[in-house]
């Protein structure tokens, strides 16, 4: 069984087709790399299998069920976790409460009147630990206004860390860290468990090439080449639209 | 536990202040004065709600207000008893809420705002030319305040100790609300509905309940509004009512409890008070929201925080520099 398959998508926006038939096969515990040039369509993919845009056609199955038709909300109550290329955080907020955000999102609780979310304490405890994970339990009680872009990169990762998601959704997790900090989050990546399937965007090469065990490679919203990392990367096609000569 | 102490002992305070005033203040019109500011302190919390913790500006909580206080001087007028009169006119104005929250929650910001404008509007309208239903503008008298456990409402002191115990109750439901993983939800949504959404919340249905909560308070103020005129009239519906609740929230500091509070105070004591000296006291009202806005814009209560706590920093930095300064 597939950790998520994409079968024939399409989407348009008017008469701009920004995602063209695209299939997409990942495996359990799968590294994936979504590469491609600026509008290629990469972040609308992503924003498709998390349920923000609707496709005009096609399928998306995870581990076997069809979520196409599934609300947005629902699938990250089924598995699916993402961050996102901008830096969508609570800024008023503190990082530990951003990452209980993330678990009380999943959680029964959500719905209630009484207590405090910053008392409940196995909310609190699994917070930390995935703040633990990504470096950060040190300064949990700091508000997010006073942290670094590096810092706030990883609240990101933390967040989506703490949902214990299958499927996880990395969207340019390196975009303007320092040489030092991507160092940090490469490895963070690494110490994610096998059990977690991810798919990445990226455009740092480097760093991304060292993470991916497949690639696929998006231009024009089309799926232009995809396979093993060395296959893509020796591809002729792929020197034309993205690496260039 | 330390940074908790000077709120407990303001509250204590507070407490000790409200439970004493009519024995203070001696005068029943200024006793009248703090009931309508205690009143309009629930319908400025309720909105607080949407407006702080939600991120919904809306302009038509005139109408749910009026609603209930519609609802319940008609049934009255029909010769209802006040208990259910007043059940009717809160399920109405929950009822109301829904379809407003319904209607509105298509979306948010700007376009949020002009649809609960236009939904006020019609019900305004509705008060002001149905005049077989709401007697237009000659409006509805309420003969009688209910009685609470055989005390009658009808003088001014025992009139402010119910409203006193509706606000006590009002604000306590807002602190609790507020403060419990559903507010943290409701915050969560007026800063990121997109990652929320992402994080398996249900956007809609949050705003919605929190709509419907601050509905539910709105009609509160407005039945104890009917209570204290003995009167309603379409008046209260329009937009300028809601205006000045939005004023109260805005100016006393959203997304905070005594912000909305103090709002209502310097709203109510302008329109009460400073009118009998001051002929154009609305003049007077714009000038201390343009104070308030320009060298407060979180708010009065906030914005005096905040310089509270600058100035106590700053003096507690000079005293250990001229400690330094005597040290050998």
């Amino acid at each position: 069984m597939t950790a998520l398959a994409v079968n024939a998508l399409c989407k348009s926006f008017g008469g701009l087709r920004v995602t063209s038939s695209v299939n997409l096969s990942v495996e359990p515990g799968e590294r994936r790399l979504i590469i491609g040039p600026n509008g290629a369509g990469k972040t609308t993919l992503f924003n498709l299998i998390t349920g923000e845009l609707s496709p005009d056609s096609g399928s998306i199955e995870l581990f076997g069920d069809n979520i196409t038709k599934v609300a947005s909300r629902k699938r990250a109550h089924l598995g699916i976790a993402r961050t996102y290329q901008i830096i969508t955080l609570f800024a008023r907020e503190t990082i530990l409460h951003n990452v209980s955000l993330a678990l009380l999102g999943l959680s029964p609780l959500r719905w209630s009147f009484f207590g405090n979310l910053d008392h409940q304490r196995h909310i609190a405890e699994s917070a930390r630990e995935a703040l633990a994970h990504v470096g950060l339990e040190g300064i949990a009680a700091r508000p997010l206004a006073q942290t670094s872009y590096g810092e706030r990169r990883r609240v990101e990762i933390a967040m989506a860390l703490a949902q214990k998601p299958r499927l996880l959704l990395l969207d340019e997790p390196f975009a303007g860290l320092s040489i030092d900090e991507r160092r940090d989050v490469q490895q963070l990546l690494r110490r994610i468990p096998r059990d977690v399937s991810i798919v990445m965007i990226e455009h740092n090469m480097d760093v991304a090439l060292d993470f991916a065990e497949k690639v696929t490679l998006l231009h024009f919203g089309e799926v232009i080449v995809d396979g093993t990392r060395g296959d893509v990367v020796n591809d002729p096609r792929t020197k034309e639209v993205y690496l260039g000569h | 536990m330390k940074r908790r102490v000077p709120r407990f002992a303001a509250i204590g305070v507070a407490a000790v202040l409200l439970l004493t005033l009519p024995s203070w203040i001696a005068n029943s019109y200024y006793v009248n004065i703090a009931s309508q500011i205690l009143l309009w302190a629930v319908a400025a919390l309720a909105l607080n709600v949407l407006v702080g913790y939600g991120g919904l500006v809306s302009l038509g909580h005139a109408a749910l207000f009026g609603t209930a206080g519609y609802t319940a001087a008609l049934l009255l007028q029909a010769g209802h008893g006040h208990f259910a009169a007043d059940l009717a006119a809160i399920a109405f104005t929950l009822l109301v809420s829904a379809v407003f929250a319904v209607l509105s929650l298509r979306s948010t910001g700007i376009i949020f705002l002009m649809i609960t404008l236009a939904l006020g509007q019609i019900l305004w309208g509705i008060a002001y030319r149905w005049a077989s239903l709401t007697q237009g503008d000659n409006g509805v008298n309420v003969t009688t305040r209910p009685q609470l456990f055989g005390i009658s409402l009808a003088t001014a002191d025992a009139f402010y100790y119910a409203v006193l115990a509706v606000f006590v109750l009002a604000a306590i439901s807002m602190a609790i609300f507020v403060g419990s993983p559903f507010g943290a939800s409701l915050r969560g949504t007026r800063d990121q509905a997109r990652r929320m959404n992402a994080l398996g919340y249900n956007v809609w249905l949050i705003r919605f309940i929190a709509f419907l909560f601050s509905g539910f308070w709105t009609g509160v103020a407005g039945l104890l509004f009917v209570y204290y005129n003995q009167f309603i009239s379409p008046q209260i519906m329009a937009l300028q009512t809601s205006a000045e609740i939005l004023l109260m929230v805005i100016s006393g500091g959203t997304a905070t409890l005594v912000g909305p509070i103090a709002g209502a105070a310097i709203v109510v004591v302008m329109k009460n008070v400073i009118s009998a000296y001051v002929e154009r006291w609305n003049l007077v009202l714009g000038v201390i929201f343009v104070l308030i806005i320009s060298f407060m814009p979180d708010g009065l209560i906030p914005g005096t925080t905040r310089i509270w706590r600058h100035g106590w920093r700053a003096l507690r930095a000079r005293v250990a520099l001229s400690r330094a300064g005597r040290a050998p």
